[in-house]
């Protein structure tokens, strides 16, 4: 009974709750029980209780009707731990919980967790967690993606039918990636940001990490929506439909000419070029574009990100909240709270993010860098009078091995390849599994195959093109191979 | 210029202002804004700086921002952004005040000849407490932080170096918070530190055009510590210059019990603020109807104000001025005469509020709040032109007013001081006087009309200043032919 529970995804469960076919209580204790006992690092809080036997009434008419989830460690929530995976909000009980997430839970979401991260969402492995290293369920010997590997992991080993996830320059899509899951980064705005503890404020945005495309859709058509608290915000223009096209007729795609597949393993190459015929199986034309710019977006990113972390990051000096360690006089306790609270990687990030803000060299870094964010927008948009939708690998490479990367942050930073510019133009993004690899990235893989790992296609669209973009993924799933998760096995 | 004269010094003085602003709630959150409350009662997650918090506009102070520029002849940009300035301290909870930088809402104003470079909207820190001996950071025991009023609104004006002494700036500044109190966006007091200014004062030879090295004046609380910590410091200036010495760059406190000056820190450690625009808030782009919609409703200003006084009410240009530039003895003397009615004198009325009333309660004391009401002086003022008290008389009346209140006619009648008429009684203390004092008669009789002095004086002290002197000097002339 319980492993049939698992089997059913966030939408099914919803169904199979309102025909009254399952019992929620029962469906969140199936989780529960499974997180209570998870070894791979995936949750840093895990709710005891269960919402269910005690809130009934809670669920009972929502249109989840208490559909278990997880939600990444980023989201503040009332008297819950919200950390952000860092040792600098040990113990933090936020007085409030993130629009998101009460948005979900309004809508009858019922909170497993919280998944952990990479520390600040700085990271592309979840190794700058700090609590515990993530592992990845099809390999645990493997990272998980970055930063939200905890909420990947979490959804590809059956601790959760879904999780949320934040994606700053590719924290939700990378680790989709990585655990064969779908994860979509929606268009800047569309889900409001208050509670999401802040990392880069011009790019940060929530979004759902799921076993399905349907998932994603149910997920952020309740997460989404115009926040009076935060002033960016703008929700998406049309409501959010559950995604049904079969075939992609009409549709164009764009596949960027100006890719540098050097750094692509030759596994990640093959099962893209396989997903491009697909597409074109179901009926789309492929044609290509040009973003003459996009090559500069991991520079760009890497100053635009840390010169707003560096600001983000300065209200945890140990006076109000979080971690204090006390020193002779006001400077050296800033100085030894932010010593001991922060990791190396978000230290190595606000020294990056203050130098490029900092007097005499604004103009050439963040100025310059705010510069290309701009060129790559047009680049989108230019490629988007030629094509519907543009199509890349999500990651360049399968899941790496723990450790293989802490000691390089250039190769970490490259993991971002791909998503980056997407995020700097603020548009939509989804990764869709999209086949397999063989471990060492050389070659494509059968499902079946000795540990083999799966690839994503990222699919990106034009600003509020959820709905399109959806269904162009909808289809295209559809018409790959499913590939067993873990938790299946 | 022969050589041995000394090169003559000018003072070159710009004034930086921060206001804040009177809106109900706090710049980026909903807190209340009262001044006085308990510590850290209002407060909420986003002005406490909680992570994943956001700060959304206040729009009645984009408003109240955008009624100051228009106020003080500013353009008003039509797109303006937030800024961030990074630095740490502890009542300023996010570790960055959010504030205009490049693009500020208003800039290039002009009020009373000083240009007004720019005015910009930021949020006000936190307020810092240090428990200890100095009261100041440094030696404090122990520091303890308010954050209630961390995140009220301010705009800060930044005039333009247009200002040549401490008695300008005095003058110039109280004209502003008429300005600013007229336009009922702030309540500018300077004690409870909603109106606080800085002074940057350079001094350099008369006809050189080139400014001398800054130093910057901090938070002086009232007109009078302004005018003198200014000139104290041109003095200081001066008196190095004229020693040979350099005038170094540095923030200066200005101590009002002592006249001293003291180094605050130099400029040499001054921050890099890493100032970028503020990515969680959108740019402030108010349409032109809006802006249009504000200027037509900006009341009658200061300016305006003093122009009425003088040309419309007769008054001189310095009472004109004292009445307009001090918004709340304005606004007393505008009840007095409106009390008052068509017929009073407003000359009259306008020396008993600046003279006699000021002179009573002290110039920086709002008459509204004293004992005294408008309609109580305006019924004296009346009583007075009537001829029913005199001067010396109503001076007594207002002595008690300001005591006690009360009616004018009632203080008058309950203590003798109606003044006497032209009747036989005050003919027959004149004729009294006039025995009384012979000598005078005859200084009188051969041309001295001063001598009447004396006889006068009698009379009042016979009447205990109830008599007219006119008339006394009427029926003087009368008796003795003159």
């Amino acid at each position: 009974m319980s492993a049939d529970l698992i089997a059913l995804s966030a939408a099914q469960a919803a169904v199979a709750l309102h025909a009254g076919e399952i019992d929620a209580a029962e469906l969140f204790s199936a989780y529960a029980d499974r997180v209570a006992g998870e070894q791979i690092g995936a949750y840093l809080w895990r709710e005891e209780g269960n919402p269910l036997v005690e809130r009934p009434a809670d669920f009972r008419s929502t249109p989840l009707a208490g559909v278990p989830i997880a939600v990444k460690d980023l989201f503040c929530m009332e008297g819950v731990p919200s950390t952000a995976a860092s040792k600098i909000l040990e113990g933090y009980l936020p007085p409030y919980t993130a629009t998101s997430i009460a948005r979900l839970q309004a809508a009858g979401a019922s909170v497993l967790g919280k998944t952990n991260m990479d520390e600040f969402a700085m990271g592309s492995s979840n190794e700058n967690s700090g609590y515990k290293t993530v592992k990845n369920p099809w390999d645990e010997t493997r990272v998980p993606g970055g930063s939200s590997g905890g909420s990947a992991a979490a959804v590809a080993a059956g601790l959760a039918p879904w999780a949320t996830g934040t994606d700053t320059g590719g924290s939700i899509r990378q680790p989709a990636s990585l655990c064969g899951l779908v994860g979509l980064k929606p268009t800047y705005g569309s889900v409001s940001r208050y509670g999401m503890i802040a990392f880069a404020s011009s790019l940060d945005q929530a979004g759902p990490i799921t076993r399905d495309v349907t998932d994603a859709a149910l997920m952020l058509k309740y997460m989404q929506g115009k926040d009076e608290r935060d002033s960016t915000s703008t929700g998406l223009p049309d409501e959010v439909e559950l995604p049904s096209a079969t075939d992609l007729n009409g549709k164009r795609f764009g596949v960027p000419s100006t890719i540098d597949w050097s750094g692509v393993q030759p596994g990640v190459k093959a099962v893209f070029d396989a997903a491009v015929e697909r597409l074109t199986a179901l009926g789309a034309e492929v044609v290509e574009i040009t973003l003459p710019h996009a090559e500069h977006g991991l520079s760009a990113y890497y100053l635009i990100a840390p010169a707003e972390a560096s600001a983000n990051l300065a209200r945890f000096d140990g006076v109000r909240f979080g971690l204090r360690s006390e020193g002779e006089g006001l400077t050296a306790m800033y100085e030894n709270t932010r010593h001991d609270g922060f990791g190396a990687e978000v230290k190595r990030r606000i020294m990056l993010g203050t130098y490029a803000l900092s007097s005499g060299y604004y103009d050439a870094y963040y100025g310059r860098a705010q510069l290309v964010r701009t060129k790559i927008a047009d680049d989108f948009r230019a490629a988007f009078n030629k094509c519907d939708f543009v199509v890349t690998p999500t990651s360049p490479t399968v899941a790496f091995k723990v450790g293989e990367r802490v000691e390089d942050p250039l190769a970490m930073y490259l993991s971002d390849l791909f998503t980056v510019p997407m995020s700097l133009a603020g548009i939509p993004a989804i990764s869709v599994p999209a086949g397999l690899a063989t471990p060492d990235g050389a070659a494509q893989a059968a499902p079946g195959d000795d540990g083999a790992l799966p690839v994503g296609l990222q699919i990106a669209g034009p600003a509020h093109s959820e709905n399109a973009l959806l269904d162009a993924a909808f289809a295209f799933e559809r018409a790959t191979e499913h590939m067993p998760a873990p938790w299946e096995r | 210029m022969s050589q041995n004269t000394a090169t003559e010094y000018e003072a070159v003085i710009g004034l930086e202002i921060h206001v804040q602003l009177s809106t109900n709630t706090k710049m980026f959150c909903g807190c209340q804004l009262q001044f006085g409350a308990d510590p850290n009662t209002l407060t909420c997650p986003v002005c406490l700086g909680h992570p994943g918090t956001l700060p959304v506009p206040n729009e009645k102070a984009v408003r109240y921002a955008i009624a100051t520029g228009l106020a003080l002849g500013c353009s008003i940009a039509p797109r303006s952004m937030f800024h961030r300035k990074n630095y740490f301290y502890p009542d300023l909870p996010k570790g960055y005040q959010i504030s205009q930088f490049d693009v500020p809402i208003c800039s290039d104003g002009e009020l009373a000849g000083v240009r007004i470079h720019r005015a910009h909207m930021e949020e006000d820190a936190a307020k810092n407490i240090h428990v200890g001996e100095s009261g100041r950071i440094h030696g404090a025991g122990r520091t303890v932080v308010d954050y209630n009023r961390g995140g009220t609104p301010l705009v800060e004006i930044v005039t333009e170096p247009d200002i040549r002494s401490g008695a300008q700036a005095r003058e110039w500044l109280q004209l502003l918070r008429a300005t600013i109190k007229q336009l009922g966006v702030s309540d500018v007091n300077m004690e409870e530190g909603s109106l606080r200014c800085d002074a940057n004062i350079s001094i350099r030879p008369v006809g050189a055009t080139e400014l001398g090295t800054k130093t910057e004046l901090k938070n002086m609380n009232s007109f009078r510590f302004i005018e003198r910590g200014i000139d104290a410091e041109i003095a200081r200036q001066t008196a190095l210059v004229n020693a040979g010495e350099k005038v170094r760059q540095e923030t200066l406190h200005f101590d009002p019990s002592t006249g001293s000056l003291t180094s605050l820190r130099s400029k040499e450690e001054s921050h890099d603020y890493r100032y970028f625009p503020e990515p969680d808030l959108v740019p402030v782009a108010p349409p032109a109807e809006l802006i249009e919609e504000i200027r037509a409703s900006l009341p009658e200003l200061p300016l305006e104000k003093a122009d009425h006084f003088e040309n419309g009410l007769g008054l001189s240009v310095d009472t004109a001025r004292f009445l307009a530039f001090n918004a709340e003895i304005g606004a007393y003397y505008q009840e007095v005469l409106l009390e008052a009615g068509a017929d009073v004198d407003a000359k009259r009325t306008a020396d008993w509020v600046t003279g006699e009333l000021v002179a009573r309660i002290g110039a920086d004391a709002d008459p509204a709040e004293s004992k005294v009401t408008p309609v109580a002086l305006a019924q004296l003022v009346t009583m007075v032109g009537e001829k029913k008290v005199t001067n010396a008389g109503a001076k007594t009346v207002l002595d008690r007013l300001v005591e006690s209140g009360g009616v004018p006619e009632q203080i008058v009648e309950a203590e003798g001081l109606a003044a006497m008429g032209d009747g036989d009684e005050l003919a027959g203390i004149v004729d009294a006087a006039l025995e009384a004092n012979p000598k005078a008669v005859d200084d009188m009789k051969a041309g001295n009309m001063k001598a009447i002095g004396a006889v006068i004086g009698f009379v009042m002290k016979q009447t205990q200043g109830r008599a007219d002197g006119g008339e006394v000097t009427r029926i003087v002339r009368e008796k003795l032919g003159l």
